[in-house]
């Protein structure tokens, strides 16, 4: 019933400057479960007020983390509140209690999503993930599949599936962090190369990382000193003068 | 010494090999000294406790060992002088002052007088003059006559002199010294000069006579020893001849570029891989004693290697010869013949006119392989100049005439400015004549200064290039050129390049940052900074796991693909090259980069109508609702029909022309071509990517489902059906992932540890850091303790000090109360005795 910039305004600041001064939080319920389905951004910024009422008010949300499943599209690690969904999503898969195919789809969805991911999502995104098969260790399943089948011209996990425990994430392995093992940073690459050995006892600290911008990041790489500068060894012969340059197929100097 | 002032630390065991230090003791000996330091020390300290008082010497250069005492009392002298002068002047009015009288200094008449009397006197007195006794006396008049003058004389020279006739007197002195040590020398040499001239003409007789005499001599003696001994000094003396490297051959030289590249290319695996980093670290490379470090490394082919084939000298330069060790991987051995011919087409052209040269790389060109499949004519040409301008032996009598206005040598200029005015108006050609000038007059090893001149010329360069690309028409011709001289200064001072461009790349993603922050959103930044990343991939090796310069560029290239937003073709443009550089980056190392595919499928996104997207989703920069849609899109008919492929002219980025709608389309749809020829690229880059379908995805599900294939022109077909085929025809594999077996923990065992003893009596700590720290700790502990044992001694003897003083006191008190006492009891016994006297009387 708001017009969207309202609507992120008010949830933006809801849950800190609102809901602690209310009499009757409850009364909030209503309006955060609409926001929460109306989907996008809008129903990332609901995940906060609504958590605080599930977490101190004994909200009952039936279907809660199936419609938080549904919450992850690819846009999730490109969007303006990054940090604090995945700060939630982080608070709300921290129970020992969840079933072990819930997460596993989780750590899936979240996967196949960080295909498609800029470097600094990608560097929050693997040790939360690597968190998670700590705190489940029935999970690992997805790292370490010693007795299964030897080929598979599939992958069993359905991405398109709405419902976690029919998208047979169980079956499936994690070729997605193996495929960013080739990725073009190199933190991004070594993180993901963590996963081929097992895991250490103690869970990674993500709460720096969630903040992480693109910026920061490149400021780090050009900070670093180098002890010498590897040089290209094939003569230059113009601008686009390489072997197989794609630029002389495609542009011209005019 | 003596043996009783001995203390001998007696050694349980004796250890062979093992040095003892402090076997024997002299404590005695110790005691006294640290008793007389102390006197000397803490004594003084302590006795002067109380005072505030300082005495400091302030005689002039007391303490300074420099000046030489001679000099030291004339500075003393002078200073006292000065003193004097000063304080002297404040009360006395009228020390310098002359009082006059008449115009006539007083103290002048004064003198004056008195001498004036004196002589008037004795001439007055009418007693003999000296004239008078010796005309009338003779002899005895001698005496007197001589003493007269003295006298006179001592009479002057008992008057005190002032300072300023003393200081005159001085110099005089030392004027006329001076003077005479001048005539002497000048003599001296006169003498030496006549010498010099009578020795010649006595030489000449005695060259004429000492042989003979000698010759004789020598005969009797032996009999040929003048042809020997020239012989054998002949032999002495003659230069050695040294075992020379031998000339290689064509196949050696070509083996050897070839082992180079080879080693290169192992170079480059490895750090791609970035495995083995810290090994690679620990191994120094070999410096030789001479090396200047200066990063000029001789064996580097910039000199064109002599070599002989079939008996005749085959000169070359080096391209080729880099080109025919590629080819000889190819070919084999059958292409000798081939060689000559090019390399007298290559002579033949390097001395023709232009247009020869070109028809001339044209023939060439066709016998070579790889260049010409893209290559237009013009391309062609540059290869020409380049070569051309890569000897500067062998110029054409052209372009010699052209660039006999140029100086020949050049100092590196200092700001930018300078160098700006340096190449302004100059063609291409003069360009980079100039700066391969510029490059060899100042060689690092030429003279000290010049590697940061030449280090600073790179970032002019830098510079130069990006004024070039941001003209409203760039020169990108230009700057295709001055990529060669870019290159040759990278390869010289690698650091200097890799810091001015960071700081190019960090200037570039500043200014974005701040965009971002201010607006919320960002463009895409101008075709230099296009240029610099292109350059930056021909510069340096991309595919190093990390590299200083590369990977801050690929983040900057990132950040471009997902924060700038796409509002005109010629963002599309800009992104689609940016797309080209990172493929290009990556095209060896085979890395994947998600940004690539988005900012594809988001391309291809944009060239469909509208509310067509389903079954993917586009991410940041483009929407699946909003502005930018259908900015690729293409409807007209007759445009579509008329398109041919063409390339994309980089100036569009710089200004849009005022195109027509044709043009605008067609340029649209080759951007499209593009678009597809990248996913083709891409998808035989990362076909082994074990989750390649899911990347892929969603561009396969855009281009089966929602591309107009059957409206586009035939060859963007062409261009489609390749890529989608490539996409196709990938077998699906999936295997388990397993982690990689991990070594077992040792179980901690009971059985001792056994270390082998390396040297004895010291501790073996493993590494040789730990080592120097556990050193630095256990000197720390033994400095402590000797500093401790130090302020023990001293309060001891602080204690010794005052209690000894204590005592003196004590004893000096009871000596005088004795005394008092004494006293009193005299006194009373006086009293006593007077009193008793008085009652006895």
């Amino acid at each position: 019933q708001l017009p969207t910039g309202l609507y992120k305004k008010v949830l933006v600041i809801l849950h800190d400057s609102v809901l602690p001064y209310m009499n009757e939080p409850t009364l909030m319920m209503d309006f955060l479960t609409v926001a929460y389905g109306i989907g996008g951004a809008i129903s990332l910024l609901a995940l906060n007020g609504l958590f605080i009422l599930i977490h101190q008010h004994n909200l009952e949300y039936p279907d809660f983390y199936k419609k938080l499943y549904s919450l992850l599209d690819p846009s999730i690690y490109h969007v303006k509140y990054r940090a604090r969904f995945f700060h939630l999503t982080d608070l709300f898969l921290s129970s020992s209690h969840l079933p072990a195919y819930l997460v596993a789809a989780f750590i899936k969805r979240l996967a196949r999503l960080a295909l498609t991911a800029p470097p600094e999502a990608l560097l929050m995104i693997i040790p939360f993930i690597c968190n998670l098969f700590r705190r489940h260790p029935a999970c690992r399943l997805l790292v370490h599949r010693p007795g299964g089948p030897a080929d598979m011209s599939e992958d069993p996990y359905v991405m398109e599936e709405e419902e976690p425990s029919q998208s047979r994430a169980l079956e499936s392995s994690l070729w997605e962090i193996q495929s960013l093992q080739n990725h073009y940073h190199p933190d991004v690459a070594k993180a993901a190369a963590v996963l081929n050995q097992s895991l250490s006892e103690m869970e990674d600290d993500i709460s720096g990382l969630l903040e992480l911008s693109a910026y920061e990041l490149f400021d780090k790489e050009v900070k670093k000193k180098a002890v010498d500068v590897p040089l290209e060894f094939e003569q230059v012969r113009g601008l686009f003068g390489k072997k197989n340059d794609i630029f002389a197929e495609h542009f011209s100097l005019d | 010494s003596n043996p009783f002032e001995v203390k001998v630390n007696r050694q349980k065991f004796d250890i062979l090999g093992r040095k003892t230090k402090n076997d024997v003791g002299l404590p005695g000996v110790s005691r006294s000294k640290a008793i007389k330091k102390r006197n000397q020390t803490l004594l003084k300290e302590y006795k002067e406790r109380e005072k505030t008082n300082v005495f400091k010497d302030k005689r002039f250069g007391e303490y300074n060992t420099k000046i030489t005492p001679e000099e030291k009392m004339i500075r003393r002298f002078a200073l006292e002088r000065q003193q004097n002068y000063g304080k002297k002047n404040i009360y006395n009015l009228n020390e310098d002052e002359e009082l006059t009288h008449y115009g006539q200094s007083l103290a002048e008449i004064e003198k004056l007088n008195d001498i004036v009397d004196s002589d008037s006197d004795t001439e007055d007195r009418g007693t003999l003059s000296a004239e008078l006794t010796a005309a009338h006396f003779g002899g005895g008049g001698g005496l007197l006559r001589k003493k007269v003058p003295s006298e006179q004389q001592d009479e002057e020279e008992e008057k005190p002199k002032s300072r300023k006739e003393l200081i005159e007197e001085m110099i005089a002195k030392s004027k006329q010294e001076k003077q005479e040590r001048q005539t002497r020398r000048e003599s001296a040499l006169e003498l030496t000069e006549k010498l010099d001239k009578d020795w010649k003409e006595i030489q000449t007789l005695i060259a004429r006579k000492t042989p003979k005499s000698e010759r004789k001599d020598k005969d009797v003696e032996k009999p040929k020893p003048d042809d020997y001994d020239m012989i054998v000094r002949e032999l002495g003396f003659e230069m050695k001849a040294k075992p020379s490297e031998r000339l290689k051959t064509e196949e050696e030289l070509a083996k050897e570029e070839q082992a180079r590249l080879q080693k290169l290319e192992a170079d480059r695996l490895r750090r791609m891989r970035g495995i083995d980093e810290q090994a690679n670290k620990k191994r120094t490379s070999h410096m030789s004693a001479d090396d200047l470090a200066d990063g000029f490394i001789l064996d580097k082919d910039d000199r064109r290697l002599l070599s002989y084939k079939d008996g005749k000298i085959n000169i070359e330069n080096e391209e080729e010869e880099e080109k025919e060790g590629e080819e000889e991987e190819e070919e084999g051995e059958g292409e000798d013949n081939e060689n000559e011919e090019e390399s007298q087409e290559e002579s033949a052209s390097e001395d023709g006119e232009d247009d020869a040269a070109d028809s001339h790389s044209d023939l060439e060109s066709d016998l070579e392989s790889e260049e010409e499949a893209a290559g237009n004519k013009e391309e062609k040409k540059h290869k020409g100049n380049e070569n051309e301008s890569q000897n500067v032996e062998k110029l054409d009598p052209k372009r010699e005439a052209a660039k006999s206005e140029l100086p020949y040598t050049f100092a590196v200029p200092e700001s930018y400015e300078t160098f700006k005015s340096l190449l302004a108006g100059r063609t291409i050609e003069q360009q980079l004549i100039i700066l391969e000038r510029v490059q060899k007059c100042n060689h690092p090893s030429l003279a000290v200064g010049n590697k940061a001149k030449l280090e600073k010329l790179f970032g002019f360069l830098l510079e130069y290039i990006g004024e070039l690309a941001t003209v409203d028409l760039p020169e990108l011709r230009t700057i295709d050129k001055l990529v060669l001289p870019l290159y040759n200064l990278c390869q010289m001072f690698p650091e200097a390049a890799s810091d001015s461009i960071k700081f190019i790349l960090r200037d570039a993603a500043h200014d974005l940052e701040e965009v971002i922050e201010v607006k919320g959103r960002a463009t895409f930044p101008g075709l230099d900074t296009l240029i610099y990343l292109k350059i930056i991939s021909l510069l340096f090796p991309t595919s190093d796991f990390w590299h200083p310069v590369v990977t801050p560029a690929f983040m900057y290239m990132s950040e471009l693909l997902t924060k700038c937003r796409i509002t005109t073709l010629q963002d599309v443009i800009k992104g689609l090259f940016v797309c080209c550089l990172f493929l290009e980056y990556v095209s060896l190392s085979r890395r994947f980069v998600p940004e690539l595919m988005n900012f594809l499928l988001g391309v291809l996104h944009i060239s469909l109508p509208k509310n067509q997207a389903q079954g993917y989703t586009v991410v940041h920069p483009f929407t699946p609702v909003g502005k930018n849609l259908e900015l690729l899109l293409v409807c007209d008919k007759e445009d579509l029909e008329s398109w041919e492929k063409q390339n994309v002219p980089l100036s569009i980025v710089t200004r849009l022309k005022e195109t027509s709608r044709t043009e605008t389309n067609h340029i649209r749809l080759s951007c499209l071509a593009l678009c597809f020829d990248l996913i083709k690229k891409c998808a035989a880059l990362y076909e082994s990517l074990p989750s390649f379908h899911e990347i892929m995805h969603p561009v396969r599900i855009l281009l089966t489902e929602h591309v107009p294939v059957n409206e586009y022109p035939e060859k963007l077909q062409e261009w489609y059906h390749s890529a989608l085929k490539e996409l196709e025809n990938k077998v699906k594999h999936y295997t388990p992932l397993i982690c990689e077996k991990k070594k077992p923990v040792p179980l901690k065992q009971y059985t001792p540890k056994i270390v082998k003893v390396l040297e004895f009596g010291r501790k073996q700590a493993g590494s040789k850091k730990e080592q120097e720290r556990k050193q630095l700790i256990q000197r720390h502990k033994r400095e402590l303790k000797g500093a401790i044992r130090e302020i023990r001694k001293d309060n001891q003897f602080l204690a010794r000090m005052q209690l000894s003083e204590i005592m003196e006191r004590d004893s000096a008190r009871k000596r005088k109360v004795k005394e008092l006492l004494g006293s009193l009891a005299t006194q009373e016994g006086e009293w006593k005795a007077m009193k008793r006297k008085k009652w006895k009387s």
